[in-house]
């Protein structure tokens, strides 16, 4: 008998709000299964089991926010019996770290909703209907039912055009569902959804927090390295030509690859640094730090980033680029990040240097690739180049480790039919 | 397709990208990348849903020639001409 508890999502989270359950009590639920969604500053996140069990009873309900730590659900490990029926479980009561507190005072929504939720033996019974986070929101902050709206999703689910549809048609709504104060709220509300559910201000908030705790704990070195990035380019173009473009791949990926394959060489760059002690990983785990429209960067992590060939990663990218600013990224992918990459892209800075993501120990920063003059064999030649920067962290590693980084990914971005 | 329509299909797909630019305000002469902020995932994506909608795969030596929506709607014309 354990209990699934809040997990945290990176070194800037506190709390979460539960917004969804994925299982029902009574499920058996494997290695890795998705089995509930919590919305975070970050957006909603997909939260993992990692162990084999079966979900006894939900400790927590959703809708509610909670700190780190706190207990959502009891579950016993596949095989054991089931505790459940016993009344006592004192346990469960002594874990809870802080109680369950929620960040909005004014729930207006929950005051505005005609019958209480209460606590429900059977959650599927009564489940809500599928709703996207971003249409639970707004259906949230419109007052409108969820139940009243026919969700063109996959499934049936609710997406947010069905909730907007919906308020901007009220003829069929209720005129307790949606007053005319509420839909101009709505409408304010709309000009710029960057992505559903996320909240710019707290985004920024755990930036700073997250940042701010990396420059005071990790005494970070610089190094970079201005590189000839002209046959990666060539060989590129010779490579999309007459592709569609559904197959084509981005100079970002060369990158990836050329960092990922680099720091397998480089251990001390690699890992985790939690306690005062310095945990390399063999695997690679690539943080791409993805920049959201409107502001703010999530840097969710390619997982064994080193075993991807370059399509592989350029199809790791793109899934992970379009789950990141519109739809849900999994908590592995927010916590296991072993180093991180950064790229400026094209028209941004000549150089980039990186705050390190705790409990990582390194960002590798791209620039925008410049066309430089530039000496190949005593001739003066125009080349596309681009800076390459390392931030690491001095605890673990020193200058001339880190060089050794930069060296590997000029060596391999010289020969990118081999990466 | 007129230029109207190709026009409209264009800042449809812009804004299935980008939900946040509002397509009144988009100008012919305003920059993808450096105006609309569009990184080069962004860019491919709308090549990519280009190339869906119209048939139209634009290769990246071209890519400058679309690199406004007054530019790309009158590549694209020309394309599906």
């Amino acid at each position: 008998m354990t209990t699934f508890k809040m997990p945290s999502l990176g070194a800037d989270m506190e709390e979460g709000k539960l917004v969804e359950w994925l299982v029902s009590p009574g499920d058996s639920v494997a290695h890795g299964d998705v089995i509930a969604v919590v919305e975070t500053h970050k957006g909603a996140i997909e939260i993992e089991i990692f162990e084999a069990a079966v979900i006894d009873e939900f400790l927590a309900e959703t809708g509610q926010t909670l700190p780190v730590g706190a207990p959502l659900a009891r579950i016993h490990p596949r095989g054991e019996k089931s505790e459940v029926a016993s009344d006592n479980r004192p346990e469960v009561q002594d874990q809870a770290p802080k109680p369950a507190r929620q960040t909005d005072p004014v729930k207006p929504a929950a005051a505005r909703r005609p019958k209480p939720e209460t606590p429900r033996a059977s959650p599927s019974a009564d489940a809500p209907p599928p709703a996207s986070p971003a249409a639970r929101k707004l259906a949230d902050r419109a007052g409108v039912e969820l139940g009243a709206i026919a969700g063109t999703g996959p499934g049936g689910a609710i997406l947010l055009a069905d909730v907007r549809a919906r308020i901007e048609t009220p003829d069929a709504a209720t005129p307790d569902d949606c007053i005319e104060g509420q839909m101009a709220d709505v409408t304010d509300a709309r000009p710029h959804p960057a992505k559903p559910g996320l909240d710019m201000a707290a985004m920024r908030q755990a930036i700073a927090a997250a940042m701010s705790r990396s420059k005071r704990e990790i005494p970070h070195y610089y190094l970079a390295r201005t590189i000839d990035i002209q046959p990666a380019t060539d060989w590129l173009a010779a490579r999309n030509l007459g592709r569609d473009p559904e197959a084509r791949i981005l100079m970002g990926a060369l990158f990836l690859r050329a960092t990922t394959l680099a720091v397998t060489q480089v251990p001390e760059l690699n890992g985790h640094f939690n306690d005062g002690v310095f945990r390399p990983s063999d695997a690679v785990h690539a943080g791409l730090a993805v920049a959201m429209r409107g502001g703010g960067l999530i840097a969710p992590a390619i997982r064994d980033a080193q075993t991807l060939g370059l399509d592989a990663m350029m199809a790791a990218i793109r899934d992970v680029v379009a789950r990141a600013r519109n739809g849900r990224l999994r908590n592995s992918e927010m916590t296991q990040g072993t180093i991180t990459v950064s790229s400026m892209g094209d028209g941004g800075g000549d150089a980039l240097y990186g705050v390190i993501y705790p409990p990582q120990v390194a960002i590798v920063g791209f620039g925008a690739p410049v066309r430089r003059p530039w000496v190949v064999d005593d001739t003066v030649l125009p080349r596309s180049t681009v800076t390459v920067t390392l931030s690491a962290d001095h605890r673990v590693s020193d200058g001339r480790r880190g060089a050794r980084l930069l060296g590997e990914i000029e060596r391999l971005l010289k020969e990118p039919d081999k990466l | 397709m007129t230029e109207a329509e190709i026009r409209r299909a264009f800042l449809e797909e812009l804004t299935l990208i980008a939900p946040d630019i509002d397509p009144a305000t988009v100008g012919d002469d305003d920059h993808l990348q450096d105006d609309l902020e569009l990184d080069s995932m962004d860019f491919l994506n709308l090549i990519m849903a280009l190339h869906k909608r119209l048939g139209v795969a634009v290769p990246e030596a071209d890519y400058p020639q679309i690199a406004t929506p007054g530019r790309a709607v009158r590549y694209l014309a020309r394309a599906l001409d």
